[in-house]
């Protein structure tokens, strides 16, 4: 017996860890979908919108000038669309016609509740050392935030920027200032995309203590235990009391989706701290 | 010396048998200068081609006739210098006060090319046949260390590479303007002379000898009225095509040159295109179809939008932006290419929108910066606090 107990001393210290499913494979999806063509419009929208810049000229003329800015713009703009599309309809007919509950209210629903902002003051008074760390749900405020932040700006950019695309047809029903102030949201509001995204979301999300370098979860879908534990405490104990922990169990992701998420992943953040350090300089360079 | 004696001979058989009008007498002072590499003492050339000389305009002319000291045989080595003006009357009255006035510098034969082998103007040998004349000018103003002795600009290169260079080089276009086109060629006067045909007030009426239908449109237009009645600050024909390096317009260099050269005035417009999508996809390259100024405000016949002629008049638009936009209707022009989003007073709505999409901005990225960074010193702390034997300072 002494020496079966050295052996597991001895293996990997994971070993006997267990994992939990918290995304399923088309919602690993749709992110990589979403990362991707977020990466490539902002990479293609931020020339246009800093078209003064020395990089945004070097860029543009690099890879074909104005033309093939526009045209990639237009063209993750068109993949962006029918997967936020998709969202829509997967999210409605779950909750409408499958009847699924917690979709639209509740403890695993996106829509923000009271719980949400007793988290946000609680969160805030842990940073400051005033009271305990809340103890978060299956998606946490700042997450729910950065769900709404991309839910809203796809509708407000999306429709601007097709307002600007098919501008002699909007016309049609919108006074002519509008097509001033279409550009004006588009831009601005694309702005905070990349801002809030390459530095808020990377750094809550990935590069914080408790995940760094990259919370690995949206690429593999699971999790460890530990991690499930510490992270969503409420959700643990939730589905525990509920006896469903068996039913999330999980395998534990293969050595080649672990460095291919992180291929991928590093590239995605790596772009992203680019791009972010090219519009700083340039909105400040200006 | 048998070589050089037998080639005199040759040349002087050739004289006999090819050119008849070189008088006889000529022979004796060909007879040395007839050959070609004869040198004076401080090495410059006294060879004279006869049979050149004897095709060119002044080839009926005796020796004596030009070089009018040497009398006879043996001659002094310093010789003086031929007189042209002494026929050339005119010519020489119209040097004077011009920037070449001085003749030391600018002898006659410096444009003229080689004294013993001019030719009618008309005639492609001629230095400055129109179509060799840029070459003949370059030989000057194509010198940077010159240019500069001078304070002036290296036009050759710039002439050379633009449009009328090319008609004339590339298609010997003999209309084509070359240098005296502009400048004339005896009285060039400095372009800050009022009598110069390059002055500004006189560039619409020296490019109109050529260009007189856009002479036309330009002298009706806002800009052409403000010059003729004097205004000094308003644009002439070089000032947004250049003087010497000009280029088709319509080509991709001048389409993305041309929007700076237009706000070099219109400083206030020119901020207000930045901020539009037409000055972004602009400035990118590629795309050179985009709208520049002058494709809505029409280019030499710039009419403002009061009046009913003007491109941007109301009653215009449709037709203006429609060249670009298929479909455009009157509530599509109501657009505003200068609509500027920090000004209240004249763009209220477009005014609010900034703001408030600012403001977003601001306030989402100030909460969550200091959200962010308040949390990673907290779970930072957290993580050396309970784990030191992995991370903390105590490990």
């Amino acid at each position: 017996m002494a020496d079966l107990k050295q052996d597991t001393s001895r293996a990997p210290s994971h070993a006997g860890e267990r994992f939990f499913m918290r995304f399923t494979r088309a919602q690993r999806y749709m992110h990589a979908v979403l990362f991707s063509t977020f990466l490539g419009l902002a990479a293609t929208g931020l020339p246009m919108r800093f078209s003064e810049s020395f990089w945004a000229r070097r860029f543009a003329s690099g890879i074909g000038g104005f033309g093939t800015i526009i045209f990639f713009h237009k063209f993750f703009a068109l993949v962006l669309t029918v997967a936020f599309l998709i969202h829509v309809k997967e999210v409605f007919t779950r909750g409408l016609i499958h009847r699924e509950k917690g979709i639209f209210w509740g403890n695993t629903s996106m829509v923000a509740n009271w719980k949400d902002v007793k988290d946000l003051f609680g969160h805030m008074r842990w940073f400051l050392g005033l009271g305990p760390k809340p103890q978060f749900e299956r998606y946490a405020y700042w997450e729910k935030f950065d769900y709404w932040a991309v839910f809203w700006g796809m509708i407000v950019i999306g429709f601007s920027g097709y307002a600007m695309w098919f501008a002699p047809f909007f016309a049609h029903f919108l006074p002519g200032w509008a097509l001033n102030a279409v550009l004006v949201i588009h831009s601005e509001e694309g702005l905070l995309a990349i801002l809030f995204i390459f530095s808020i979301h990377f750094v809550n999300t990935h590069l914080r203590p408790d995940s760094f370098p990259m919370d690995m979860v949206i690429f593999t879908g699971v999790e460890s235990e530990e991690e499930f534990k510490t992270k969503r405490p409420e959700e643990y104990q939730r589905v525990a009391a509920e006896g469903k922990l068996e039913s999330r169990l999980a395998v534990k992701p293969p050595v080649w989706l672990l460095n291919f998420s992180k291929v991928v992943g590093f590239t995605a953040i790596f772009i992203g701290l680019l791009l972010l350090v090219l519009t700083l300089s340039a909105y400040f360079g200006s | 010396m048998k070589t050089a004696s037998s080639i005199a001979f040759a040349l002087g058989a050739l004289l006999v048998f090819a050119m008849p009008r070189v008088a006889q007498a000529e022979t004796d002072c060909l007879s040395c200068h007839g050959d070609k590499s004869l040198q004076d003492a401080s090495g410059h050339s006294v060879g004279v081609d006869a049979g050149t000389f004897g095709a060119s305009l002044h080839g009926s002319m005796k020796c004596g006739d030009c070089h009018t000291t040497i009398k006879d045989y043996p001659h002094p080595d310093q010789v003086t210098p031929v007189k042209c003006e002494s026929c050339h009357t005119g010519e020489a009255e119209r040097l004077v006060g011009s920037v070449h006035a001085n003749r030391a510098e600018h002898s006659c034969t410096s444009c003229h090319g080689d004294a013993h082998a001019i030719f009618p103007k008309g005639d492609p040998r001629s230095a400055v046949y129109p179509l060799n004349i840029p070459h003949t000018c370059g030989a000057c103003h194509g010198n940077d260390a010159l240019a500069k002795k001078h304070g002036l600009p290296n036009v050759y290169p710039m002439y050379i590479d633009s449009i009328h260079g090319f008609a004339l080089s590339k298609e010997g276009l003999l209309v084509a303007a070359n240098c005296q086109s502009c400048h004339g060629s005896h009285h060039i006067l400095s372009h800050t002379d009022p009598q110069s045909p390059t002055y500004k007030t006189n560039i619409p009426k020296t490019c109109g000898t050529c260009h007189a239908g856009i002479a036309a449109n330009y002298a009706g237009g806002v800009h052409g009225k403000a010059v003729a009645a004097g205004d000094l600050h308003a644009p002439v024909c070089s000032d947004c095509h250049t003087a010497h390096a000009i280029l088709q317009p319509t080509e991709a260099t001048f389409r993305m040159q041309s929007t700076p050269i237009c706000g070099s005035c219109h400083k206030d417009k020119l901020s207000t295109y930045r901020d539009t999508f037409h000055s972004q996809l602009g400035s990118l390259g590629g795309y050179v179809e985009t709208a520049r100024c002058w494709d809505c405000h029409g280019a030499h016949d710039v009419l403002p939008a009061s009046d009913p002629r003007s491109p941007i008049a109301p009653a215009n638009l449709v037709a203006t932006c429609g060249k670009c936009h298929a479909g455009a209707n009157a509530s599509f022009v109501q657009y505003q290419p200068h609509a500027n989003a920090h000004n209240r007073k004249l763009n209220p709505a477009l005014y609010f929108i900034r703001l408030f999409m600012n403001l977003l901005l601001a306030g989402v990225l100030t909460f969550f910066m200091i959200h962010t960074i308040l949390w990673l010193i907290r779970s930072r702390y957290q993580q050396i606090k309970t784990r030191p034997a992995k991370g903390g300072k105590n490990g």
